[in-house]
């Protein structure tokens, strides 16, 4: 059977054994995808999936420590932490992934012409990603969001602003090393002109290991943007956000009521985790000197 | 002195265990020079670096015995061997440039070397290590020991990794692959002067190549492997005369050399007649003053000085030099990815040169010059199938669509001698005889008029390179092409081309027809190559 | 040694545009925020008449290219405007301030290589082990902390349920004095001035912040140390230090290491800059008295002069930075300038 399968589709029947073969590895790897499985559910399913309306607010039950009825306890307000938390997972992942795709697009775009042309096109963008590398990132997602105003789109446009440096550098490396390449020039000579080369050629070769970038930057994305709720700069309350479920929650460490911030805290984390082991994982299957 | 008896090493990888060495026995009395030949993956370096104790992880010795001076190497501590290695047994690899530390000046390096050997003290190692370099013959040598490997020639940095190896006085050198990478000039010189210091030294060594011709001239004895045994050992003269192993003969027969034909370099069973091909007296390429500049960091560099020349149509032109030459500038100015800083390129009597390469993609001559590179797996896109590469310049130039497209790759891969089941693998599924191959169905799948091939052959193994250049010779004469073939291989340039032209920096310095140059060169310097180069003992004609 | 001042002179010659690129969009950035300076200044009583007279002493009623001349005049006369908020000169306020940020970055960064290039080296020595597994959780699961969460967690844990450490005000409990200002650095002043019991008040401050930041800087410098290692390990170069008998120090210290050292430096470099943002979050939950809490406040308060002048001390700062990082290149890789 195996050998059959083999004749028919080797490349991807090859691929499939390695990705196969690096879970085995890795049991890290694994965990990543199931936990990655687990947030997408959130994400798509989270307001069905979850017990209370995470807006309702109940006084007669605020301030509660987790118990059965309330597993990650209730809120100064009364509302379920653990049903605020699951819904904030949609808004979180889309801003990152709104975000990254973003600053992938423009990025990758700006890195391959740079990389592929080089002269003064790559040197103006080396002075411009400085210049914007020259910003603490941070500060300057801050910036950009109370220049702008206090949106969802805001957050996501400067949270890309801030990525497509890292991008940019990246395929320009990418595309510069394999500009050159025998396989380039051996498009060249079957008749394709520089931009097919380009996008048809080269480009597709230097995806792999910027998936492995975006894998750890949706990561990044989510600490952004939760960084920016938690200093009052992006999602506001009431709605539900883990960045802003842990500044609330900040305020009542210090009476003792814990839940209240550790929860989205460690839920924000365990995303994050999840995106970065998920990055590992995936440059252990794109990088073809694990490969046989 | 060295006694092997029935190594095996296996090695543990994700297909299960891989068994590298099956049962190879040898000895190695002191003051012998024994060379171990054999093509990739037959086991050579394994032996070596089993005989080090430096295997890879993963790397494990199943069974045998390796003595070395009475003591059992193979149950010898890390610790011991770490004595041994440096003092009594010593290695010397390939690509010298890598195998120093590039941060750290090479004086630095033997220093660390005889220190830890206490060969040298604090107070006198600098001494040492500056009479080391000397022993290796490195002219100024106590300013070479502060220099860093980038600032030298990767001659000189073999002889460094050679008074690296030598500077504690071992009794046996491993040399693996010592010269792979150098230029044939360089290549000769690193070759004598570790003949002599072993001579000198009465030392044992072991000299690891992939070159029958190179193992014949310095080695008293050699060693033949072929997956991990010994098929077959003896004295060169013995080996080359009468060779007793079908391999044997089979690689004796593949090694390039004076007075061999090119279906000479075939199996017996597989030699058909040559095919003549036909030189018409009309220019087919016409190279005109040809100029390229390089903007370097320290003012211009000029890689290619005022070249002209002409190949006829059917004629096939050997352009041969050292690394550095300018005969690459050249080939890639003629196939026209790069554009030259002056001079003109007449093709048929067009000048090609006028029209910029970012824009020749879509020139009607662009399907008339095709080119063969030398790197068969870099050339081929990883995501590509073979059909797809081969198909390429079909889909673009010849605007070739489907079932008639497929049928065309179908008979480019027949006329390769391409196993039609391969079509669909991806580069990383094929040989690198079969990736060459794809490399040239593609370059011949518009029948251009004019194909250049870039060294086609300097990665492969002798068995392969014989079969490569047959099937060269067979198309050229079935499509009437006209070859340019840049090497750096004389022997192999000879058995191919009708005339030679051999470049030194930047210029073209002797050209005529190849029998010729061969056996009559003019310039010195073409004297110097074809001295050079490793000349394997004469077989007593046995046709 | 002159090709390396010619290089290094090079590198200043590249940053001036860049500064200039900085000057440039923090000048747009500030304009475009929201909320009136003027009125700002003029307080909540003023009417229309003496907000305008205000705005038209300030500058702001000419066109913007006018403002910007106005703002490159001042710059080169080192003057960085009063700032809304404090009422302080922004130099002032920000030489004030920026020794308390550096103090804590330096001491964070510090903290994370101690840990995290002997980690690296530890999981590159023993690739697909589960000492390699478990150091790629590890530093994975620092890096996925957000700063703010990890702060407040600290202070939960050590300040409230252990009572180990001091309360999260700032950099020095009111019960001791500062030392006096020689570096700005307490825990150096303090050092200087032989006030130890003001010592140890610095040192406890900041341990909590430091580690909060030092948790997020973890990962990278792990990860590019275990690379490097990785790759250093298998150059050819070792084979060659193994086959010539060197020793195992050697060869993984002063051999591979060292050649491990360059991608790392680039690394630090990036981590810097990188938790100079970072600080930003860090300081608002420990009330430090750094320069990133003082953007935040500006931000808040559109307060123009303020945040202008962060900026540029920023991007001033990173260019110093990869100053120093292309020196350290320099003295380690002997190759530099060359190509």
């Amino acid at each position: 059977m195996a050998q059959i399968s083999m004749n028919k589709q080797p490349a991807a029947s090859s691929q499939w054994h390695h990705i196969l073969y690096v879970l085995r590895e890795n049991p890290v790897t694994m965990l990543a995808f199931a936990l990655l499985g687990m947030f997408l559910l959130c994400a798509i399913l989270g307001p069905a999936l979850v017990p209370y309306d995470p807006l309702a607010t109940n006084a007669a039950r605020a301030l509660e420590p987790p118990s059965w009825e309330h597993w990650f306890g209730t809120d100064n307000l009364g509302r379920d932490v653990f049903s605020r938390v699951v819904v904030a997972t949609r808004l979180d992942l889309s801003i990152s992934v709104a975000a990254v795709a973003l600053s992938f697009v423009i990025g990758a775009m700006l890195g391959a012409v740079a990389g592929y042309w080089g002269g003064w096109l790559d040197a103006v963008l080396n002075r411009l990603l400085d210049t914007i590398m020259a910003f603490p990132l941070f500060v300057l997602a801050m910036g950009v969001v109370a220049a702008l105003g206090n949106t969802i789109e805001n957050i996501i446009y400067a949270t890309a602003l801030i990525n497509i440096p890292f991008y940019a550098r990246l395929v320009r490396a990418e595309v510069n090393i394999r500009r050159d390449a025998g396989f380039a020039q051996a498009a060249k000579l079957a008749g394709n002109g520089d931009l097919r080369v380009l996008a048809l050629h080269i480009f597709p070769n230097a995806l792999p290991p910027m998936m492995v970038q975006v894998s750890l930057n949706l990561g990044w994305a989510i600490l952004n943007a939760a960084g920016l709720s938690f200093i009052g700069l992006g999602v506001r309350p009431p709605t539900p956000e883990w960045g802003i479920m842990v500044a609330e929650g900040a305020n009542f460490i210090v009476s003792g009521e814990w839940w209240l911030a550790l929860f989205p805290g460690l839920w924000l984390m365990l995303a994050v985790f999840t995106f970065n082991l998920l990055g590992d994982g995936l440059r252990d299957m794109v990088d073809p000197r694990k490969r046989s | 002195m060295l006694a092997v008896r029935d190594l095996a090493v296996g090695f543990q990888t994700r297909k299960g265990p891989v068994n590298a060495l099956r049962g190879v026995s040898f000895d190695l009395a002191k003051g012998e020079t024994l060379g171990l030949v054999g093509e990739s993956g037959s086991g050579k370096s394994v032996t070596s670096y089993a005989l080090m104790g430096l295997l890879d992880a993963g790397g494990q010795i199943r069974q045998g015995e390796i003595t070395y001076s009475g003591m059992d190497l193979r149950r010898a501590s890390e610790a011991d061997m770490r004595e041994l290695r440096g003092r009594e047994i010593s290695m010397i690899f390939q690509n010298p440039r890598a195998a120093l530390n590039p941060i750290r000046k090479i004086g630095h390096q033997l220093e660390d070397v005889l220190r830890r050997h206490g060969r040298a003290s604090r107070q006198d190692a600098k001494a040492k290590a500056i009479a080391a370099l000397e022993a290796v013959r490195i002219a100024d040598a106590p300013a070479r020991y502060h220099a860093y490997p980038f600032e030298l020639s990767g001659g000189m940095c073999q002889r460094v990794v050679i008074a690296l190896a030598l500077a504690c006085d071992p009794q046996l050198l491993i040399a693996d692959e010592p010269t792979t990478g150098l230029d044939i000039t360089t290549q000769k010189a690193v070759m004598d002067l570790m003949g002599d210091l072993i001579r000198a030294r009465g030392m044992g060594a072991i000299v690891i190549t992939h070159d029958l011709g190179l193992a014949a001239q310095y080695c008293d004895r050699i060693l033949v492997m072929k997956d991990g045994a010994i098929v077959e050992q003896g004295a060169p003269e013995q080996l080359f005369s009468a060779p007793r192993h079908a391999y044997t003969r089979r690689l004796v027969e593949a090694t390039p050399r004076l007075g061999a034909s090119i279906r000479s370099l075939l199996p017996a069973e597989a030699r058909r007649p040559e095919p003549q091909h036909h030189v018409h007296n009309r220019p087919l390429l016409e190279v005109r003053d040809l100029y390229k500049t390089y903007r370097g960091k320290s003012g211009p560099v000029s890689a290619v000085k005022g070249l002209s020349f002409q190949i006829k149509a059917g004629q096939s032109l050997g352009l041969v030099g050292e690394s550095g030459c300018g005969k690459s500038t050249t080939s890639e100015m003629i196939v026209r990815l790069q554009d030259p800083s002056q001079g003109h390129i007449l093709f048929d009597g067009q000048d090609i040169a006028a029209t910029p390469a970012a824009r020749f993609a879509r020139h009607p001559l662009r399907r008339d010059i095709q080119m063969v590179f030398q790197d068969a797996t870099g050339s081929l896109n990883p995501r590509d199938s073979a059909a797809a590469a081969i198909g390429a310049p079909l889909a673009r130039i010849g605007r070739m669509r489907g079932a008639k497209r497929a049928a065309r790759v179908a008979e480019l891969a027949d006329l390769v001698g391409l196993p039609q089941n391969l079509l669909s693998r991806f580069p990383h599924q094929l040989s690198g005889g079969q990736k060459a191959r794809v490399g040239i169905a593609r370059a011949i799948a518009l029948d251009p008029k004019l194909l250049i091939l870039d060294e086609p052959t300097a990665a492969l193994d002798v068995s392969i390179q014989a079969l490569v250049l047959n099937l060269l010779v067979d198309l050229r004469a079935k499509l009437g092409m006209s070859y340019l073939f840049v090497s750096h291989d004389l022997n192999v340039v000879r058995l191919l081309c009708d005339e030679v032209l051999v470049m030194k920096s930047g210029e073209i310095i002797e050209q005529g027809p190849s029998a010729q140059v061969m056996t009559a060169p003019q310039h010195p310097y073409t004297k110097a190559l074809l001295a050079a180069a490793p000349q394997p003992p004469q077989r007593p004609t046995a046709k | 040694m002159s090709r390396r001042l010619h290089m290094i002179l090079g590198r200043v010659a590249q940053a001036i545009p860049v500064l200039f690129g900085v000057v440039v969009i923090s000048f747009l950035l500030t304009r475009a925020l929201p909320g009136d300076p003027a009125a700002y200044f003029a307080g909540p009583a003023a009417d229309a008449a003496s907000i305008a007279e205000i705005r038209e002493a300030l500058g702001l009623d000419k066109p913007l290219f006018q403002q910007f001349l106005f703002y490159l005049r001042d710059l080169a006369r080192g003057d960085l405007g009063l700032s809304l908020s404090t009422g302080q000169p922004v130099m002032q306020d920000l030489a004030m301030r920026l020794p308390a940020s550096l103090e804590l970055t330096l001491v964070a960064l510090g903290l994370s290589c101690l840990i995290a290039i002997p980690l690296g080296v530890l999981a590159a020595t023993r690739p697909g082990s589960w000492i390699d597994h478990l150091c790629r959780v590890l530093v994975t699961a620092g890096v996925s902390m957000p700063t703010f969460f990890t702060g407040i967690l600290l202070i939960y844990v050590f300040y409230y349920l252990l009572g180990l450490a001091p309360a999260p005000l700032g950099r020095l409990d009111f019960l001791y004095l500062p030392p006096p200002s020689v570096s700005g650095f307490y825990l150096i002043d303090a050092a200087l001035a032989g006030d130890w019991q003001a010592w140890l008040g610095a040192a406890k401050q900041i341990v909590l912040p430091a580690i909060t930041l030092a948790l997020f800087t973890l990962a990278p410098i792990a990860r590019m140390t275990r690379a490097a290692m990785l790759s250093a390990l298998s150059a050819d170069f070792i084979r060659t230090a193994r086959a010539a008998g060197l020793g195992q120090g050697k060869i993984l210290y002063g051999y591979a290491l060292r050649n491990a050292l360059l991608p790392v430096v680039t690394t630090l470099g990036m981590v810097f800059s990188f938790s100079l943002g970072a600080n930003v979050l860090v300081e608002k939950v420990f009330a430090w008295p750094g320069i990133g809490s003082y953007a935040v406040e500006a931000l808040v308060v559109s307060d123009y002069a303020a945040v202008q002048g962060f900026v540029l001390a920023m991007a001033v700062l990173f260019v110093l930075l990869n100053l120093v990082i292309d020196i350290a290149y320099a003295l380690i890789d002997p190759r530099i300038g060359l190509s």
